[in-house]
Protein backbone atom coordinates (compact mmCIF):
# COMPACT_ATOMS: atom_id res chain seq x y z
CA UNK A 1 0.00 0.00 0.00
CA UNK A 2 1.85 2.98 -1.28
CA UNK A 3 1.66 6.32 1.33
CA UNK A 4 -0.57 9.43 0.91
CA UNK A 5 2.63 11.21 -0.60
CA UNK A 6 3.64 8.67 -2.93
CA UNK A 7 0.31 8.68 -4.48
CA UNK A 8 -0.03 12.70 -4.71
CA UNK A 9 3.31 12.43 -6.39
CA UNK A 10 2.21 9.99 -9.02
CA UNK A 11 -1.12 12.05 -9.45
CA UNK A 12 0.88 15.25 -9.84
CA UNK A 13 3.53 13.74 -12.37
CA UNK A 14 1.37 11.73 -14.17
CA UNK A 15 -0.77 14.88 -15.08
CA UNK A 16 2.43 17.02 -15.52
CA UNK A 17 3.94 14.36 -18.43
CA UNK A 18 0.55 13.63 -19.98
CA UNK A 19 -0.44 17.52 -20.37
CA UNK A 20 3.41 18.16 -21.48
CA UNK A 21 3.22 15.12 -23.91
CA UNK A 22 -0.13 16.57 -25.13
CA UNK A 23 1.82 20.38 -25.68
CA UNK A 24 4.63 18.02 -27.65
CA UNK A 25 2.32 16.04 -29.94
CA UNK A 26 -0.73 17.41 -30.58
CA UNK A 27 -2.00 18.87 -34.02
CA UNK A 28 -4.02 21.65 -33.00
CA UNK A 29 -2.09 24.28 -31.69
CA UNK A 30 -4.54 25.76 -29.08
CA UNK A 31 -5.01 22.34 -27.71
CA UNK A 32 -1.66 22.28 -27.29
CA UNK A 33 -1.38 25.76 -25.40
CA UNK A 34 -4.38 24.79 -23.06
CA UNK A 35 -2.27 21.26 -22.18
CA UNK A 36 0.29 23.51 -20.96
CA UNK A 37 -2.14 24.37 -18.06
CA UNK A 38 -2.12 21.05 -16.70
CA UNK A 39 1.66 20.81 -16.75
CA UNK A 40 1.62 24.30 -14.36
CA UNK A 41 -0.33 23.07 -12.74
CA UNK A 42 1.16 19.81 -11.58
CA UNK A 43 4.34 21.99 -11.22
CA UNK A 44 3.11 23.51 -8.47
CA UNK A 45 1.77 20.84 -7.01
CA UNK A 46 4.77 19.12 -7.34
CA UNK A 47 6.39 22.31 -5.51
CA UNK A 48 3.99 21.81 -3.17
CA UNK A 49 5.11 18.06 -2.10
CA UNK A 50 8.32 20.00 -2.31
CA UNK A 51 7.28 22.11 0.81
CA UNK A 52 7.85 25.38 -1.79
CA UNK A 53 4.09 26.85 -0.79
CA UNK A 54 5.39 30.28 -1.82
CA UNK A 55 6.62 29.21 -4.80
CA UNK A 56 3.06 27.20 -5.97
CA UNK A 57 1.43 30.52 -5.54
CA UNK A 58 3.73 31.92 -7.66
CA UNK A 59 3.53 29.34 -10.62
CA UNK A 60 -0.22 29.76 -10.99
CA UNK A 61 -0.09 33.78 -10.31
CA UNK A 62 3.02 34.17 -12.76
CA UNK A 63 2.58 31.07 -14.94
CA UNK A 64 -1.05 30.23 -15.78
CA UNK A 65 -2.90 33.98 -15.05
CA UNK A 66 0.01 35.67 -17.03
CA UNK A 67 2.01 34.06 -19.70
CA UNK A 68 -0.19 31.22 -20.38
CA UNK A 69 -3.09 34.02 -21.26
CA UNK A 70 -0.01 36.21 -23.03
CA UNK A 71 0.49 32.97 -25.33
CA UNK A 72 -3.13 32.03 -25.85
CA UNK A 73 -3.54 35.91 -27.22
CA UNK A 74 -0.61 35.47 -29.60
CA UNK A 75 -2.32 32.07 -31.02
CA UNK A 76 -5.42 33.61 -31.47
CA UNK A 77 -4.20 36.94 -32.86
CA UNK A 78 -1.57 34.71 -35.36
CA UNK A 79 -3.98 31.59 -36.45
CA UNK A 80 -6.35 31.46 -39.17
CA UNK A 81 -9.27 29.69 -38.13
CA UNK A 82 -9.80 28.06 -41.94
CA UNK A 83 -6.05 26.65 -41.52
CA UNK A 84 -7.02 25.18 -37.84
CA UNK A 85 -6.50 21.64 -38.95
CA UNK A 86 -2.61 22.17 -39.74
CA UNK A 87 -2.11 24.83 -37.07
CA UNK A 88 0.83 23.07 -35.55
CA UNK A 89 2.87 21.22 -38.40
CA UNK A 90 5.97 19.12 -37.46
CA UNK A 91 9.27 18.37 -39.24
CA UNK A 92 12.61 16.82 -38.73
CA UNK A 93 11.40 13.26 -36.22
CA UNK A 94 14.37 11.73 -36.66
CA UNK A 95 17.28 13.90 -35.27
CA UNK A 96 15.18 15.09 -32.52
CA UNK A 97 14.04 11.43 -31.24
CA UNK A 98 17.79 10.69 -31.84
CA UNK A 99 18.97 13.52 -29.57
CA UNK A 100 16.28 13.80 -26.87
CA UNK A 101 17.04 10.06 -26.75
CA UNK A 102 20.69 10.57 -26.24
CA UNK A 103 19.87 13.58 -23.78
CA UNK A 104 17.68 11.21 -21.45
CA UNK A 105 20.24 8.86 -21.14
CA UNK A 106 22.65 10.46 -19.93
CA UNK A 107 20.50 12.45 -17.65
CA UNK A 108 18.80 8.99 -16.66
CA UNK A 109 22.15 7.35 -16.14
CA UNK A 110 23.94 10.51 -13.87
CA UNK A 111 20.31 10.52 -11.92
CA UNK A 112 20.35 6.81 -11.50
CA UNK A 113 24.08 6.71 -10.27
CA UNK A 114 24.92 9.19 -8.41
CA UNK A 115 24.73 8.29 -4.98
CA UNK A 116 22.38 11.45 -3.48
CA UNK A 117 21.30 11.76 0.00
CA UNK A 118 17.66 10.52 0.09
CA UNK A 119 16.74 11.60 3.34
CA UNK A 120 13.66 14.17 3.22
CA UNK A 121 13.74 17.15 5.22
CA UNK A 122 10.37 17.79 7.00
CA UNK A 123 7.59 19.97 5.44
CA UNK A 124 7.68 23.69 6.79
CA UNK A 125 6.45 26.82 5.24
CA UNK A 126 9.43 28.52 3.56
CA UNK A 127 7.74 32.00 2.40
CA UNK A 128 9.29 34.06 5.31
CA UNK A 129 12.86 32.60 4.95
CA UNK A 130 11.91 32.91 1.15
CA UNK A 131 11.43 36.82 2.00
CA UNK A 132 14.77 37.16 4.04
CA UNK A 133 16.75 35.77 1.41
CA UNK A 134 15.26 38.28 -1.47
CA UNK A 135 15.94 41.25 1.07
CA UNK A 136 19.36 40.30 2.34
CA UNK A 137 21.55 37.89 0.62
CA UNK A 138 20.11 38.50 -2.47
CA UNK A 139 18.93 42.27 -2.89
CA UNK A 140 20.92 43.02 -5.66
CA UNK A 141 19.73 39.94 -8.13
CA UNK A 142 16.27 41.22 -7.02
CA UNK A 143 16.82 44.80 -8.06
CA UNK A 144 18.46 43.64 -11.12
CA UNK A 145 15.38 41.15 -11.63
CA UNK A 146 13.07 44.62 -11.55
CA UNK A 147 15.24 46.39 -13.91
CA UNK A 148 15.06 43.43 -16.14
CA UNK A 149 10.79 43.39 -15.70
CA UNK A 150 10.84 46.73 -16.76
CA UNK A 151 12.99 46.74 -19.87
CA UNK A 152 11.38 43.51 -20.79
CA UNK A 153 7.84 45.53 -20.78
CA UNK A 154 9.29 48.27 -22.83
CA UNK A 155 10.56 46.47 -25.25
CA UNK A 156 7.40 44.24 -25.73
CA UNK A 157 5.58 47.64 -26.24
CA UNK A 158 7.62 49.22 -28.46
CA UNK A 159 8.04 46.02 -30.99
CA UNK A 160 4.07 44.85 -30.45
CA UNK A 161 2.87 48.55 -31.43
CA UNK A 162 2.22 49.21 -35.35
CA UNK A 163 4.00 51.88 -36.81
CA UNK A 164 1.36 54.47 -37.07
CA UNK A 165 2.36 57.34 -39.70
CA UNK A 166 1.06 60.92 -38.57
CA UNK A 167 -0.70 63.48 -40.54
CA UNK A 168 2.91 65.56 -40.68
CA UNK A 169 5.09 62.68 -41.86
CA UNK A 170 2.74 61.41 -44.86
CA UNK A 171 3.37 64.47 -46.68
CA UNK B 1 7.20 3.05 -1.58
CA UNK B 2 9.60 6.15 -0.48
CA UNK B 3 9.45 9.07 -2.96
CA UNK B 4 13.03 10.53 -3.29
CA UNK B 5 15.21 12.77 -5.16
CA UNK B 6 15.61 10.59 -8.07
CA UNK B 7 11.27 10.15 -8.85
CA UNK B 8 11.75 14.36 -9.14
CA UNK B 9 14.74 13.94 -11.13
CA UNK B 10 12.88 11.40 -13.66
CA UNK B 11 10.27 14.00 -13.54
CA UNK B 12 11.71 16.48 -14.64
CA UNK B 13 14.17 14.91 -17.35
CA UNK B 14 11.47 13.23 -19.27
CA UNK B 15 9.64 17.34 -19.32
CA UNK B 16 13.13 18.55 -20.42
CA UNK B 17 12.96 15.60 -23.33
CA UNK B 18 9.19 16.47 -24.04
CA UNK B 19 10.28 20.00 -24.56
CA UNK B 20 13.61 19.71 -26.40
CA UNK B 21 11.51 17.61 -28.79
CA UNK B 22 8.42 20.54 -29.03
CA UNK B 23 11.56 23.16 -29.68
CA UNK B 24 12.91 20.54 -32.25
CA UNK B 25 10.16 19.11 -34.64
CA UNK B 26 7.58 22.70 -34.52
CA UNK B 27 7.78 24.57 -36.82
CA UNK B 28 4.74 27.23 -35.65
CA UNK B 29 7.04 29.73 -33.75
CA UNK B 30 4.58 29.55 -30.82
CA UNK B 31 4.86 26.01 -30.50
CA UNK B 32 8.49 26.48 -30.03
CA UNK B 33 8.00 28.70 -26.98
CA UNK B 34 5.80 26.54 -25.44
CA UNK B 35 8.93 24.21 -25.75
CA UNK B 36 11.05 26.82 -24.18
CA UNK B 37 8.05 26.58 -21.37
CA UNK B 38 8.34 23.20 -20.89
CA UNK B 39 12.44 22.88 -20.70
CA UNK B 40 12.36 26.01 -18.25
CA UNK B 41 10.05 24.51 -15.87
CA UNK B 42 11.94 21.34 -15.84
CA UNK B 43 15.33 23.26 -14.72
CA UNK B 44 12.85 25.08 -12.14
CA UNK B 45 11.38 21.52 -11.00
CA UNK B 46 15.27 20.67 -10.53
CA UNK B 47 16.43 23.43 -8.48
CA UNK B 48 13.31 23.02 -5.94
CA UNK B 49 13.89 19.42 -6.14
CA UNK B 50 17.45 19.56 -4.76
CA UNK B 51 16.78 22.44 -2.55
CA UNK B 52 14.51 20.26 -0.60
CA UNK B 53 16.65 16.88 -0.79
CA UNK B 54 20.08 17.94 -1.06
CA UNK B 55 21.11 21.34 0.37
CA UNK B 56 18.76 23.10 2.20
CA UNK B 57 17.78 26.40 3.03
CA UNK B 58 15.97 28.83 0.21
CA UNK B 59 18.48 29.23 -2.27
CA UNK B 60 16.77 26.69 -4.93
CA UNK B 61 13.56 28.46 -4.22
CA UNK B 62 14.94 31.87 -4.91
CA UNK B 63 16.71 30.66 -8.24
CA UNK B 64 13.32 29.35 -9.46
CA UNK B 65 11.40 32.69 -8.64
CA UNK B 66 14.63 34.71 -11.23
CA UNK B 67 13.61 31.41 -13.81
CA UNK B 68 9.45 32.73 -13.43
CA UNK B 69 10.84 36.17 -13.82
CA UNK B 70 12.85 35.38 -16.81
CA UNK B 71 10.47 33.30 -18.51
CA UNK B 72 7.92 35.74 -17.96
CA UNK B 73 9.91 38.54 -19.93
CA UNK B 74 10.85 36.06 -22.46
CA UNK B 75 7.66 35.35 -23.44
CA UNK B 76 6.68 39.06 -23.19
CA UNK B 77 9.32 39.57 -25.88
CA UNK B 78 9.51 36.75 -27.87
CA UNK B 79 5.31 37.09 -28.47
CA UNK B 80 6.08 40.83 -29.91
CA UNK B 81 8.56 39.90 -32.14
CA UNK B 82 6.20 36.61 -33.33
CA UNK B 83 2.98 39.68 -33.29
CA UNK B 84 5.71 41.73 -35.69
CA UNK B 85 6.59 38.77 -37.79
CA UNK B 86 3.00 37.62 -38.55
CA UNK B 87 2.16 41.32 -39.38
CA UNK B 88 5.10 41.05 -42.37
CA UNK B 89 5.02 37.23 -43.45
CA UNK B 90 0.84 36.58 -42.89
CA UNK B 91 2.72 32.82 -41.25
CA UNK B 92 4.47 31.96 -37.79
CA UNK B 93 5.79 29.32 -39.86
CA UNK B 94 9.49 29.06 -38.49
CA UNK B 95 10.76 27.37 -42.24
CA UNK B 96 9.55 29.99 -44.08
CA UNK B 97 10.99 33.05 -42.50
CA UNK B 98 13.77 32.62 -44.66
CA UNK B 99 14.58 36.21 -46.67
CA UNK B 100 18.32 36.48 -44.97
CA UNK B 101 18.91 33.04 -46.78
CA UNK B 102 20.22 34.62 -50.26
Amino acid sequence: MPSLGAIAFLALASLTLGSAGIVAFSKNIIYSTLALLGTFMGIAGLYITLSADFLAATQILVYVGGTLTLILFAVMLTSRIEDMKVSNPRAGFGAAFALVSVVLLVLGKVATATPWPSESKPPMPSTAKLGHAFLGEFLLPFEVASVVLLAAMIGAVVLARRAVKRAWEKE
Amino acid sequence: MQIGLVHYLSVAAVLFGLGLFTVMTRKNAVGILLGVELILNAAALNFVAFEHFVAGGVSGQVFTVFIIVLAASEAAIALAIVLQVYRSYRSIMADRLTSLRN
